[in-house]
């Protein structure tokens, strides 16, 4: 049973995958870290980033955290401010 | 205050939101777009930002600064959208009774952002692009 969930890109994340969101089709239950999985499936050079967080609902999240179907999920590349 | 902005950075208008009686130090930090790189000329730089997160991890800053140091006012002003050379990308300003305490929290703000806030920049060059610190 696959629930979608959407995906803001930032970056060089968007210039890789040439969106700025994405709908991933995760199973229930499914943790940061398997959305990791699939999107490094999906956009193999992602890999070449030199670090890749999620943030969910504007907070950094844990790989184990489990994401919600409402839940606004973000990939946060290193980030390079100031 | 803090602000996320397209916009230019109005030093005056946050020197004056930053002064008071108490104060009497006032730190200043300008992070300002360079024309160069490692020595590669750089035409401009593109910001941008996850707003919501960018402001509430500024948020967090601001608060940790508050409870080390004594801090009358402060201003963070980040800039999002495309700036040449010479333009402010970021102002931070911090109002102390005394220079030390100013100084410390001005630099402990701005070292932190550049670790923790999702804002990015990309540096364009005459001859190709890059988003700083994306890659190993």
């Amino acid at each position: 049973m696959n629930t979608p969930v959407s995906v803001l890109l930032f970056g060089i994340t968007r210039d890789l995958t040439g969106q700025s969101a994405l709908s991933v089709p995760v199973g229930e239950g499914a943790r940061v870290c398997d959305l990791l999985d699939q999107l490094y499936q999906a956009y193999p050079p992602l890999a070449g980033i030199k670090s890749l967080l999620v943030a969910v609902n504007g907070e950094y999240a844990e790989t184990d955290q489990v994401l919600g179907s409402k839940d606004e999920i973000a990939l946060i590349p290193p980030v390079s401010g100031g | 205050m803090i602000t996320l902005t397209t916009d230019p950075i109005d030093v005056t208008a946050a020197l004056q939101y930053l002064q008071s009686e108490q104060a009497g130090a006032l730190d200043l930090f300008l992070g300002v777009v360079r024309d160069n790189t490692q020595d590669r000329p750089v035409d401009r730089l593109e910001y941008e930002a996850y707003d919501r997160m960018a402001i509430s991890e500024m948020q967090k800053i601001a608060d940790q600064a508050h409870e080390r140091w004594p801090i009358l006012r402060y201003a963070i002003i980040h800039r999002k959208g495309v700036l040449g050379t010479g333009e402010i990308a970021v102002l931070i300003g911090v109002a102390t009774a005394h220079r030390a305490d100013a100084f410390e929290a001005c630099r402990y703000i701005i070292d932190t952002i550049k670790q923790t806030v999702p804002i990015w920049k990309k540096e364009v060059f005459t001859d190709g692009e890059v988003w700083v610190n994306a890659h190993p």
